[in-house]
């Protein structure tokens, strides 16, 4: 009896001294995860998730402090893909994708006061001083950064529509399962 | 000749009575022909006409862009109203720009540029003329024939197969074409042999339709070259990597053409456009339309012009007896739906289907057993429940892994399913979603060099800043007033 | 609208095939063998056979009711009723009523609808349900009568049977205990007494196929059994593939080893019309939601069935091993399923795209 005791003890210490030792000279610097998360990320820094970029969004979401669905241009393929790399259950029912929408400027309201363009992390307007401005289509990620700081509230959002060649069948109704 | 089995497939009732023993009727003339821009694979055409514009039949409307393009011709003589985008022949219900036709009734042609003997023609120049003239693969492809028959340029053909299986249900446009104008079929096919170099043409005609065996065997007479071959009727024989399986035991490879084994696909009104092209010099500007189904009140086979609206053809086969529960543009397998009436013939539509109730037969559905069915069915050697299964969860890489992307959605699984489970849905969707993704994962990474562009360029332009007005503060020697510039960010 | 049907998606016609239809099919298969052991063993087997098909129709409504899933349309297609009747045929016709009972709960409950329902159960629900109830209630269970069909005059009258079923009298039963087959050939083996002499007087292959035997009433008539089976697979709700290579495999073994000693080893036919042979070939192992879904994986799921059934038989504790036999290879089907797949049109068994070598027209 005593025998056992000592024994399990012994096991007990040597293996906690092993674990300890491996904590402190095996240890992996920084966490290679945020950088693969990052990179998963849409990447245009737009904020909609509350963090200052896409790299300290990764960065909450790997320690655990943002949930994996607060990317909204990433919408429900972000958030399945992060689930999946982060090994967390994510319940995306409640998540609806928004409809990827671009900027457009009502011409008739623009005044060419700069502001949007020096804000757009992509450089998807072009203009310059004092004349009318206009949105890049391909390189606008729909952040809305511009809506937020345009004076004349020139700026809107438009969904962008589906074409015969990106128009696709929507997903079946599951009938009674 | 030996034939091949093919896996799967099923044996849906034909239903063909109503249509295959009555003779092509011609649709008269609608007032206003809606001539799409696009009608085939590949780039639209661009328009080379002016609103306002008087057009004979048979001039040409725009002009093919591109590689993979073709022509538009006008279907009769008339002014050109507008060019504007106009209900597709889609599900989607989306619009597609449109040359907006008024017929002025007298029909008046331009001068055909026939040619006696198209057999002397260089190669090269049988596909220009095809090209020209606007033809397009007829069984409801629409991939432009010229590129077709240029194939002989990259592959080693060796013969060409003219697809008259037609296994679809209901749709008898092809056969009644092959009982009635063979010699011009044939024709066409000895023009198609010459521009592709191959020494052989087999016919395959599914075993249902006797009366268009023996019509072609009459027309091709003693040729050997041109060989008519009876197939067993079974769906989908007429899936072209299928038909060629059947006829020469090899299977088309993942991701390949039939090219690869030599082969070079047609469908017989294709043929009879090329005929047509290049013997006569007109161009595709009508087709044979098998309107039908138990909704229909006077089933017809139509020759319809391009552009007639579907409506019209409806109202020629004395409309609808009731209201349908399908209306389709195809046979009931692939068919589409089609969401307007005023929807214009392209020249691709096979078939006008309205569908009742009865025919239809859906029946509520229910979670899959698993009783693999569906596997049994299935020509390509799928699993379709798991690739709908998968496609359920959301797991689109595991669908595409379990061969989403080698699916010819046939339908023969969903056909059989006791469950009623919407496979073939499912499938399109996954694949939709596969490639919205891919396009997505495109920008994200356009829009990742984007930003890092910009970053560059503020990091570029402070840098600058701070270059000059260091040099600025070297020339004058003095601190001055900047340097409250310098320090705010 | 404007007469214009609502978009959908095709193929826009269908077969006749839905799932109700199938389990219909596979319930008359059932029936002949089903009303003749009725009639073999008597009311109290009427009794239990009402009570767990009723028990597993409440269970299946309960569950349903309880996954807020709607329920008329999931009890009519008859999967429930269906997996109470396979559970009923395989239980001794005079156990008591709560044996019945609580392995309809069993099937339904933890065989089934804790996976999902319908189509989504890895194991064959009745065989869960069996062998549970085997292992924890082994006297009920091994319990078996000589049949005293319903017109002799030995047979409990209705109200008796209700004494039986219900209030377990066993004195009744002690009366006309018998032994199957199998479990008779085991002990006797087990005695040392040699094959022949404990079939010899006992057992004659004529009452195994016509179902004169002690047994559950899935082991009596095996001539009713075969013809409900062929049904199936001529209607096209089963296929051979899975029948054959189960009682082919079966077959093939019981014969080698009765070759090399018919003294201690029962012969192929023993085999195959004794104990649940063909109820298992033929309505449990073809459960479509267990068994894989491709020829290969069903002849060798088939193959695997057969062999561990004559393997359990021979050298296992208990003298019958169908429903073991059917949850180990229910275990392994996924792996079967994920390993043999149909080769891909236009690519090779690995998944690469086809490649011919340069030839000239065949």
């Amino acid at each position: 009896m005593l025998a056992a005791i000592l024994v399990l003890a012994l096991l007990g210490l040597a293996l906690g001294l092993g674990l300890g030792l491996a904590a402190r000279f095996l240890r992996v610097e920084g966490n290679p995860l945020v950088e693969e998360v990052t990179a998963m990320m849409p990447g245009s820094q737009c904020g909609q998730c509350g963090f200052p970029g896409c790299g300290p969004a990764a960065e909450a979401m790997v320690a655990g402090k943002a949930p994996v669905t607060c990317c909204p241009p990433g919408g429900r393929a972000l958030a399945e893909a992060l689930a999946a790399k982060l090994g967390v259950s994510v319940d995306l029912s409640g998540m609806v994708d928004k409809p990827p929408a671009v900027a457009f400027v009502n011409e008739a309201l623009c005044i060419g006061c700069t502001r949007c363009f020096k804000r757009c992390p992509t450089d998807a307007i072009v203009g310059a001083a004092k004349q009318i401005h206009a949105v890049v289509a391909d390189a606008c990620t729909g952040c809305e950064q511009c809506v937020d700081v345009c004076p004349t509230a020139c700026l809107e959002m438009r969904p962008i529509r589906p074409t015969l060649d990106t128009w696709y069948w929507s997903r079946p109704t599951p009938g009674y399962c | 000749m030996r034939l091949f089995s093919i896996r799967g497939g099923i044996h849906p009732d034909p239903c063909k009575q109503a249509t295959e023993g009555l003779a092509t009727v011609s649709l008269p003339l609608p007032g206003r022909l809606y001539i799409p821009l696009q009608q085939h694979i590949g780039a639209p055409a661009n328009p080379i006409i002016k609103i306002g514009q008087r057009v004979l039949k048979g001039q040409r409307l725009a002009d093919s862009q591109g590689h993979i393009s073709a022509p538009v011709h006008a279907p009769t003589s008339g002014k050109i109203k507008k060019i504007a985008n106009y209900p597709a022949l889609h599900p989607s219900g989306l619009t597609v720009r449109t040359i907006l036709l008024e017929a002025d009734g007298r029909d008046e042609a331009v001068d055909p540029t026939p040619c006696a003997d198209p057999l002397a023609l260089a190669p090269g120049e049988i596909a220009r003329r095809v090209g020209e003239a606007g033809v397009v693969g007829m069984g409801g492809a629409t991939f432009p024939s010229a590129v077709k028959l240029n194939l002989g340029n990259r592959y080693r053909l060796q013969r060409l197969v003219i697809n008259g299986a037609e296994c679809e249900p209901y749709l008898t446009c092809d056969d009644r074409l092959m009982q009635e104008q063979p010699a011009e079929v044939i024709d066409g096919i000895r023009i198609m042999m010459h521009a592709l170099g191959v020494g052989e043409a087999l016919v395959a005609i599914e075993q249902n339709k006797p009366r268009a065996i023996r019509r072609l065997r009459e027309a091709a007479g003693i040729d050997p070259r041109v060989r008519i071959l009876p197939v067993p009727t079974r769906y989908p024989m007429g899936s072209e990597k299928h038909l060629v399986q059947a006829l020469t035991g090899r299977e088309t490879p993942a991701r390949g053409l039939t090219a690869d084994l030599g082969v070079v696909v047609h469908n017989p009104a294709t043929a009879r456009a090329v005929s047509q092209a290049v013997r006569h010099g007109r161009p595709l500007i009508e087709r044979i339309v098998t309107v039908t189904g138990g909704a229909i009140a006077q089933p017809h086979n139509l020759q319809a012009p391009i552009g007639a609206p579907i409506q019209a053809l409806i109202d020629h086969c004395g409309g609808f007896t009731e209201a349908p529960a399908r209306l389709l543009n195809g046979g009931p397998m692939m068919g589409q739906a089609i969401p307007d009436l005023g929807a214009p013939v392209v020249k691709g539509s096979n078939g006008v289907l309205a569908l009742s109730r009865a025919e239809v037969q859906g029946r509520a559905q229910s979670p899959c057993i698993r009783c693999a069915r569906c596997v049994q069915a299935c020509p390509c050697g799928l699993l379709p429940l798991e690739m709908a299964a998968r496609a359920r969860k959301g797991d689109l890489d595991g669908a595409a892994r379990y061969g989403l992307l080698d699916c010819i959605s046939c339908g023969s699984c969903a056909y059989v399913c006791p469950a009623h489970i919407p496979l073939v849905q499912w499938f399109s969707y996954a694949r939709g979603e596969l490639t919205a993704r891919q396009r997505k994962q495109h920008k994200q990474e356009e829009i990742k060099r984007l930003a890092a562009a910009r970053g560059e360029r503020m990091e570029r332009q402070q840098r600058e800043k701070r270059e000059a007005l260091a040099r600025r503060k070297a020339a004058a020697g003095t601190p001055t007033v900047e340097t409250a510039e310098e320090a705010a960010p | 609208m404007n007469g214009i049907p609502e978009v959908q998606h095709g193929p826009h016609i269908h077969d006749s095939s839905q799932v109700g239809r199938i389990m219909r099919l596979v319930m008359l298969a059932l029936l002949p063998a089903t009303l003749a052991g009725l009639a073999l063993f008597g009311w109290p087997a009427v009794y239990l056979f009402l009570l767990t098909t009723l028990a597993a129709v409440a269970a299946e409504a309960a569950c349903l009711r309880m996954a807020g899933k709607p329920v008329r349309p999931f009890l009519a297609d008859g999967s429930a009723l269906l997996t109470g009747w396979l559970l009923a045929m395989t239980l001794p016709p005079w156990a008591p009523w709560w044996v019945g009972v609580v392995g309809a709960l069993i099937a339904i409950v933890i065989g089934k609808q804790v996976f999902g329902g319908i189509g989504q159960n890895p194991f064959n629900p009745a065989m869960v349900a069996r062998v549970a109830l085997l292992i924890s209630f082994p006297l009920e269970l091994t319990t078996w009568v000589a049949p005293t069909p319903l017109w002799s005059s030995a047979a409990p009258g209705p109200i008796e049977a209700l004494a039986i079923t219900f209030g377990g009298g066993q004195g009744q039963i002690d009366a006309v205990t018998s032994a199957t087959v199998l479990g008779h050939v085991k002990t006797e083996l087990g005695r040392g007494v040699g094959l022949e002499q404990a079939l010899a007087g006992s057992y004659g292959l004529g009452d195994l196929f016509l179902g004169q035997v002690a047994g559950s009433l899935g082991e009596t008539s095996a001539l009713l059994l075969l013809l409900g089976g062929l049904l199936l697979i001529a209607t096209r709700v089963i296929r051979w593939h899975i029948p054959l290579a189960m009682l082919g495999a079966l077959a093939l073994l019981a014969g080698l080893f009765h070759l090399m000693d018919p003294g201690r080893y029962a012969d192929p036919l023993v085999h195959l019309l004794s104990g649940a042979t063909l109820l298992g070939a033929f309505f449990i192992a073809t459960d479509p939601a267990s068994s894989p879904v491709t020829v290969r994986g069903q002849l060798l799921f088939g193959a695997g069935c057969g062999a561990l059934v004559f393997v359990i038989r021979t050298w296992a504790g208990y003298p019958e091993g169908v429903a073991f036999a059917v949850l180990l290879m229910n275990a392994l089907t996924p792996l079967i399923d994920h390993y043999l797949r149909p080769r891909i049109y236009g690519r090779d068994r690995k998944g690469a795209p086809l490649t011919y070598a340069e030839e000239e027209t065949p």
